[in-house]
């Protein structure tokens, strides 16, 4: 169309209905787009990223501190402290997830959009995985060392924190969604979200409490893994439901 | 193609919509200009391209409005006018589909929104309340990335163009943060100018705007609509367009 | 309300339903009282006296139908949580209400009376099996429910988003109970099971039954005087409620 001000020969051209510009398929464009517009919005604040790392490790630190420093103890709880700290400090991220666009209303002009918004949300809740659980995967075994985790026990730590974050970034979607400019937000998402993560908690400590004790960790990972896949289905459309509850 | 000068006689829209309403309803109803009615000239109107039906919505217990008819046929414009707090920011959410209402259709080119829900988002671009940009990127940025989530691609050339005729000059590389409230403003007027859409539903556009982009806005508008798009606006202020169909809240 | 051919929507409406929960719910009552007069008498003086527990175990009539009513509870929540989503109906809602505190006090309620025996029995308090621990997180579930509805101000979203939460529960009770089942198990340390009875003698099986029959009574008229109150506060604006109030 002709701009105001301008001759009438004059013409900015239209956007192209294109697909996506780097050629991925449609059907997976919307999370792309999502996840590298969270990436690039992480990477203007870095700060807010190391925090929930800082408190990861603070966390960890504190059950030695609390319960005594007796390697055999240590090493038994350290498993189930250093999930239980991974799962808070994941928590801890989650009303970072759609605050900030719900408050600048950019979380509504994505509902708007004629890409399907289940798959855009795909693309936070990734993108938030990237951020927030990748990181504590890699800092897991570290962490570790100050258990006296052995080789092994670090291995499946890591494998099952690699499996169990993605799940605990998927269901926290559901309840970041769901307490979206809700007074007593933080607390109240703490709430909903800790019950559901219980099963992701018994299943990702367990697996490395049995490699432990010498038993088989097969079972903990399918299992961990199937709920994974379950949730990659389903929770994206939850959360899609709850955000659309909440942009009434 | 813009509506000429208001008729003193319902057009045909009314009578489609409210036969169970007598004729001395009617004109009653226009007689008392602050009704939900959409009064509209009675020329015969194109195939109307986006209709709403017996709109209601309430909020909480408070009913904000009933029996909401109106047509819009490409190159119309519809003024939604009302005091504060009567409804018109929840009425343009219930045409864009956020907001579901408690009775009533709502069809773009005789599709219900609802079932064609993905049709009718690439149809058109809203602009609300809410600035709608992220604080930390720039204009430029701002403007890929809210094309790219509604899936256009664009070039940064047109993108730049786009900015500078809006008056952002220079300004193309801030954060949004460093923009005067004007600015973010222009950065949405420039979205509104790249993205392709046939239905405008902007809400308080001239909110935080001086007067050049004021003028620039309504010249906008104008454009889009003698291209045949389709425009809903709320506005306390007066519009620079030639007045168009009213609903009154 | 729209009105359906079959009129299957009748008594969709708050209007009409009000009228009908205030005749059914003294029914629902008496029967409860009734059925929990029986079981337990049968409870209390038919059951025999158990080998290895002696008197104490009789608790088990309250507790067991407790955890049942807790967990059926859940799911019949989130079932008319469902309707009201899928439909768009406010009633199927505010009856998702309505159940959620009941369910939460029978949640509550097997855990107290799982509590009171386990101290007679094992000496603690607490003990970390399997039914106890899920019934646990399933009274979290219930305090989410409730702490969500309580904290969003418009009843709609309230409704919806309690609906998505309820769905969401609903689909993880069976994973969650699966996995403290897992869990328990693994731990050998705590895996004194307070339910785990060796044969049950058909009187006590009876006096169970009767209890959960007792109990899922008087739920259901306990949610429909519920139902009511909420009914009256949502539609308080309505020409019928005030009429009725006047």
């Amino acid at each position: 169309m002709s701009l105001p001000g301008r001759p009438p020969g004059e013409q900015i051209p239209l956007v192209d209905a294109a697909r996506s510009a780097k050629g991925a398929p449609w059907i997976v464009n919307a999370a792309l787009v999502s996840l590298r517009r969270d990436l690039l919005l992480a990477a203007r604040r870095r700060s807010e990223v190391l925090t929930a790392l800082f408190f990861f490790v603070v966390v960890v630190s504190l059950f030695p501190l609390a319960i005594g420093p007796e390697p055999a103890l240590l090493r038994r709880i350290g498993p189930g402290a250093l999930w239980v700290a991974a799962l808070l400090a994941t928590l801890l991220g989650l009303p970072r997830l759609f605050a900030a666009d719900h408050a600048d209303g950019t979380l509504e002009q994505m509902a708007l959009s004629p890409q399907p918004f289940a798959l855009q949300m795909a693309g936070k809740v990734a993108a938030h995985w990237l951020l927030c659980g990748l990181p504590l995967v890699l800092l897991a075994p570290l962490l570790g060392l100050q258990f006296g985790l052995d080789g092994d026990a670090q291995g499946v730590l890591m494998l099952s924190l690699l499996i169990g974050t993605p799940l605990l970034s998927l269901i926290g979607a559901i309840g970041a969604a769901l307490t979206l400019g809700v007074r007593g937000g933080g607390v109240l998402l703490s709430l909903l979200v800790l019950p559901l993560y219980i099963p992701a908690l018994v299943f990702g400590a367990g697996s490395v409490e049995a490699e432990a004790a010498g038993l088989g960790v097969r079972g903990h990972l399918s299992v961990l893994g199937a709920m994974l896949a379950l949730a990659v289905f389903f929770a994206p459309w939850a959360t899609t439901a709850a955000v659309r509850v909440a942009l009434e | 193609m813009n509506p000429s000068a208001k008729a003193p006689w319902p057009c045909e829209s009314l009578a489609a919509a409210g036969t169970r309403r007598s004729e001395l309803t009617r004109i009653k109803r226009f007689r008392a200009p602050r009704q939900n009615d959409a009064v509209c000239h009675a020329r015969r109107t194109p195939p109307s391209m986006f209709t709403a039906t017996d709109l209601a919505c309430s909020r909480g217990e408070r009913r904000l409005f009933d029996r909401l008819n109106f047509t819009l046929g490409s190159g119309e414009w519809l003024h939604v006018k009302g005091e504060n707090g009567c409804g018109k920011t929840t009425l343009l959410r219930t045409l864009i589909g956020l907001a579901p209402p408690d009775n009533g259709a709502i069809r773009w080119r005789g599709a219900d929104i609802r079932e064609h829900a993905e049709d009718y988002r690439r149809a058109f671009v809203y602009l609300g309340h809410q600035p709608g940009l992220k604080e930390d990127l720039t204009p430029l940025e701002n403007l890929r990335l809210s094309l790219a989530l509604d899936g256009f691609a664009c070039n940064a050339a047109t993108l730049l163009a786009a900015l500078r005729r809006m008056g952002l000059q220079g300004r193309e590389d801030l954060p949004v943060r460093h923009l005067s409230a004007g600015q973010k403003r222009r950065v949405l007027l420039a979205r509104l100018l790249l993205r392709p859409a046939q239905l405008w539903l902007l809400d308080e556009p001239l909110n935080a705007l001086d007067a050049s982009a004021v003028a620039l806005l309504g010249m906008l508008i104008t454009d889009h609509l003698s291209a045949g798009g389709m425009a809903v606006l709320t506005s306390h202020q007066p519009l620079p367009l030639a007045p168009g169909r009213e609903v009154v809240l | 309300m729209t009105m359906k051919p079959l009129n299957t929507f009748h008594f969709a409406s708050p209007a009409t339903f009000y009228p009908l929960a205030g005749r059914l719910q003294p029914l629902f009552a008496l029967l409860a009282l009734a059925l929990a007069a029986a079981g337990l008498y049968v409870g209390f003086f038919v059951a025999p006296t158990d080998a290895q527990q002696g008197e104490g175990y009789r608790i088990i009539f309250v507790h067991v139908p407790t955890s049942w009513m807790a967990m059926f509870l859940y799911c019949v929540m989130a079932f008319w949580a469902a309707v009201g989503l899928v439909f768009n109906t406010r009633l199927a809602s505010m009856m998702a209400s309505a159940i959620a505190p009941t369910g939460a006090m029978f949640a509550l309620l097997s855990l107290l009376t799982g509590s009171l025996w386990g101290k007679p029995m094992w000496g603690t308090w607490w003990v970390w099996d399997a039914r106890l621990t899920s019934t646990l997180i399933l009274l979290f579930l219930y305090l989410g429910f409730l702490a969500l509805q309580a904290a969003v101000d418009d009843p709609r979203r309230a409704d919806k988003a309690g609906a998505i939460l309820a769905l969401v529960g609903v689909v993880n009770v069976p994973i969650i109970y699966f996995s403290v089942k897992w869990w328990n198990t693994l731990h050998q340390g705590a895996s004194v099971s307070i339910t785990k009875s060796s044969s049950m003698a058909q009187t006590m099986l009876l006096a169970m039954l009767l209890m959960a029959l007792a109990f899922w009574m008087y739920s259901i008229a306990v949610a429909l005087a519920r139902v009511r109150n909420i009914i009256l506060e949502r539609e308080a604006h309505t020409e019928w409620v005030q009429h009725a109030m006047a």
